[in-house]
């Protein structure tokens, strides 16, 4: 019996080839919203289905009901076509259901080969963890997918590309036969991108479904069979990736057209803000110099580990440079902390907001007026009208979308986080502001605002630094663009000098 | 799209309805419930004379506790404040041994205080050591230094216009501990809750990195914030020794948990973050009323103990029973 699951046929190119792991008109409701509204959604073995949508279009909720950390309102999950509830997480485990996570929760403290077989370890006799099998099974499992990393380490002096190794490797080790990966290339370099992919063709030739969360369309356009789109908790199509354009999914995305094009720009250049002479640090990078003029943006373009962010710490004051010397409208400056930075007009948007950029268990007010304190009180006292003032000003400037200026930033999705960082920073009256991947983990429809504000900043005069690993927003937005490998400029290239060839050449220096 | 102005509420709801809804209304509820029975439990309770004894049971170690609201909020604890009463009892026993007077005692009381807090302060924010570990170990160094000045002795002799600062009364039963009390009590909520300095507490103890990466200067706010505890334990220390007319080692021994017990059931978060000061006002009066009430029915003290430590996991554990009750 082969019933086929959810309301939509298979895509046309499997004829019979039942799936492993269905949804069947699943809904999911939690206290005044909807997540998922009747979606359907099918896994085949062998097969990468792409998941698309926008950020709060119901992807996470489907990772969860999938691997049994939520419970469905109604509908079903369907394992070879059998209804299968998965009450609890083991319940997905048991019936080879593993995800990697965007953030992989695995534990610093314990050596690989605990990490990968933790809850499931190999037992002796005396039901103690026999340890020397779990590091022989554990070296194999990380030999099978190619990786070089010894079993008896401790996860915390792995990198982050190895660290996602060793998750897949945990995934494995389950036997699973549906692999879920949420974003598993957001951290990633330009090797590490080419070797899970690598991967992901060998989990796919021994017959594993593959649910492949991503929002860059190369890499769907690279490594999916099939695809899913869901929009605000629905299903708007799915599908084999062959028959649909990058402009298809994309208008299936967001429901209209988005012109991938960036914002036009007569870029009106004015004198030196910011000069940067021999900034130097004893590991991370050395002889960086450069200079910034109002109304320019200049990108930092480099493969991961270049030292782009790591220099821009220290330039806001985070880290202290061994060597170097920072000019401010002509005159020297000493910046030694972060409040520093922001006294001189500096600011950063830290590529990890989570951590650095906002604090997210604080609401969305408190968030904005936090550097400009000194601003809306009076003698340290703070004065609340002015507070609101001062934060409803620049949320509206950027557009935020919140229930309330009292949320909580964390309830945010992460292009609404991302205005809230900027917002902040806006409310100094900054006159560089360092954009440290400013549209990472951002969806497609807040990116185009990020831009289009960006342009808008230059335009009023702000000099920008966007550092950015995505070729199209380096080309895009940049007007200048610098060029970092292994913690030295080894290019500063014009705006007629841009071609993602040269920029690929220069950071991988070949 | 529309093109009409996008109004976002300021808050969805009222402050007046957050209160409503807050750990130090149930709080109130619970100080309140304990102040009845008090009064039906014994005769001698509904007193104007012993209700204000029963405020000395508090006042002292309140006077810590708020500077400590603001220390745990911040992420940060500080384990040694009743050994800094110790030491700085035993710096005053020492000056009135030399013959310094009561203007003099207030000084050094206060000045070992903060020279204490400053040197925790020192080792945590620049050398970055933990907290806990650090005033661990001066909670020893601190009242050792008090054990060898003093061995099995005590030092007495305090003169008589410094024993005002702990026996004297403001007016009829208002005593000068209890104004005092009152008085810190508002200028901390002040500090926390309409000050720069207090909202940088909250987003310090919510992301320490998230606040240094907004430009707020964590190191000097976390120094300040030992720096205000060790007063707080000098001023302390200042009563409690103007109270008891001596100064022994053993001064003030175990009062480190009891603020952070009174500062825990105030509903401050002990992972640092969240908290009130009118919350700790609340706690240091059901405190004081449970064992001002106890000692009325001739309790022991060790039942007493028993009593505040069941208190402390009763109203913590009764949200989460209640939550845990409606969601069924």
């Amino acid at each position: 019996m082969l019933t086929q699951p959810g309301s939509n046929a298979p895509p046309k190119d499997m004829p019979g080839e039942p799936a492993v792991l269905a949804l069947h008109e699943v809904t999911k409701t939690f206290p005044g919203v909807k997540a998922l509204s009747e979606v359907s959604l099918s896994l085949y073995p062998g097969k990468v289905t792409a998941l698309i949508g926008e950020n709060g279009a119901g992807k996470s909720t489907v990772v969860k009901i999938l691997t049994g950390i939520y419970q469905p309102n109604g509908g079903n999950i369907l394992v070879d076509g059998k209804p299968t509830p998965f009450p609890v997480p083991q319940a997905a485990a048991n019936n080879g259901v593993t995800a990697i996570h965007q953030e992989t929760v695995l534990f610093d403290e314990l050596s690989v080969a605990e990490n990968i077989f933790l809850g499931h370890a190999p037992h002796n006799a005396l039901g103690l963890i026999d340890l020397k099998t779990m590091t022989e099974k554990a070296r194999a499992l990380l030999e099978s997918i190619g990786a070089n990393i010894d079993p008896d380490h401790k996860l915390k002096d792995l990198g982050i590309a190895n660290k996602h190794l060793v998750a897949i490797a945990r995934a494995l080790s389950i036997d699973a036969r549906v692999v879920i990966m949420d974003e598993p290339t957001a951290a990633l370099s330009h090797k590490e991108i080419e070797e899970l992919y690598d991967l992901v063709e060998s989990l796919k030739a021994q017959g594993k479904a593959i649910l492949f969360i991503s929002h860059k369309f190369d890499e769907i356009f690279r490594i999916a069979d099939n695809y899913t789109v869901f929009r605000d908790g629905q299903l708007i199509g799915d599908g084999a990736i062959a028959d649909v354009s990058e402009a298809d999914l994309v208008k299936m995305m967001v429901g209209r057209d988005v012109s991938q094009i960036f914002p036009e720009r007569t870029p009106n250049v004015g004198d030196a803000v910011l000069s940067v002479q021999g900034y130097a640090h004893p590991t991370e990078f050395d002889d960086i110099s450069f200079t910034l003029r109002k109304g320019e943006i200049l990108g930092f373009y480099g493969l991961v580990g270049a030292g782009r962010s790591e220099f821009m710490q220290s330039l806001f004051g985070i880290t202290r440079p061994s060597a170097g010397a920072v000019e401010i409208d002509g005159t020297p400056v000493e910046i030694k902390s972060p409040a520093d930075a922001v006294n001189n007009g500096i600011v950063y948007v830290p590529e990890d907001r989570g951590k650095q950029g906002a604090v997210l268990d604080l609401p969305i007010f408190q968030n904005i007026t936090l550097p400009s304190l000194g601003r809306i009180s009076n003698n340290g006292f703070l004065r609340l009208a002015e507070e609101f003032k001062l934060a409803r000003e620049y949320a509206e400037r950027l557009d935020l979308r919140a229930a309330s200026l009292d949320t909580h930033v964390g309830n945010l999705s992460g292009g609404n986080q991302q205005k809230v960082v900027i917002a902040k920073w806006l409310a100094t009256h900054p006159k560089v502001i360092i954009l440290d991947e400013p549209t990472k983990g951002v969806d497609i429809g807040s990116k185009a605002a990020v831009h289009d504000f960006m342009a808008e900043l230059a335009a009023q005069g702000l000099a920008i630094v966007m550092v950015s690993s995505e070729i199209p927003e380096v080309l895009g937005m940049s007007d200048r663009v610098i060029v970092m490998r292994e913690g030295r400029i080894v290019a500063e290239l014009a705006d007629h000098e841009l071609e993602p060839e040269t920029l690929v050449r220069h950071a991988a220096g070949i | 799209m529309s093109t009409t102005e996008r109004l976002i509420p300021d808050r969805l709801r009222s402050p007046m309805e957050q209160k409503l809804k807050s750990w130090e209304t149930l709080l109130l509820l619970v100080a309140i419930a304990i102040f009845v029975a008090n009064s039906f439990a014994s005769p001698y309770f509904l007193n104007a004379w012993n209700l204000s004894d029963a405020t000395f049971n508090f006042t002292e170690k309140a006077m810590i506790a708020f500077a400590m609201a603001l220390l745990i909020i911040s992420g940060e604890i500080d384990l040694s404040v009743a050994s800094i009463i110790a030491l700085a009892s035993t710096a005053m026993g020492a000056a009135v041994q030399m013959g310094v007077g009561t203007p003099g005692l207030v000084l050094i009381g206060l000045g070992v205080g903060v020279l204490c807090g400053a040197f925790n302060g020192l080792l945590v924010t620049r050398m970055g050591l933990p907290s806990i570990v650090v005033t661990i170990g001066t909670m020893s160094l601190f009242r050792g230094i008090s054990f060898i000045v003093l061995g099995d002795q005590a030092f007495r002799g305090y003169p008589a216009s410094f024993s005002w600062f702990g026996q004297g009364y403001v007016w009829w039963v208002i005593s000068f501990e209890f104004v005092l009390f009152a008085i810190i009590a508002v200028i901390y909520a002040v500090l926390l809750h309409k000050t720069n300095f207090g909202r940088a507490v909250y987003a310090i103890g919510n992301n320490a990195t998230g606040a240094m990466f907004s430009g707020i200067r964590v190191n000097r706010v976390k120094f300040i914030l030992f720096l205000l505890t060790g007063l707080m334990s000098g001023v302390a220390a200042v009563c409690l020794t103007a109270r008891l007319g001596s100064t022994r080692p053993s001064i003030a021994t175990g009062w480190e948990l009891e603020v952070v017990t009174m500062v825990v059931l105030g509903g401050v978060s002990i992972l640092g973050g969240s908290g009130t000061i009118i919350g700790v006002v609340i706690a240091a009066f059901v405190m004081g009323l449970v064992t001002f009430g106890l000692g009325l029915l001739n309790v022991p003290g060790i039942v007493m103990s028993i009593v505040i430590g069941a208190l402390l996991i009763g109203v913590i554990a009764l949200p989460r029973l209640w939550s845990m009750w409606r969601a069924d």
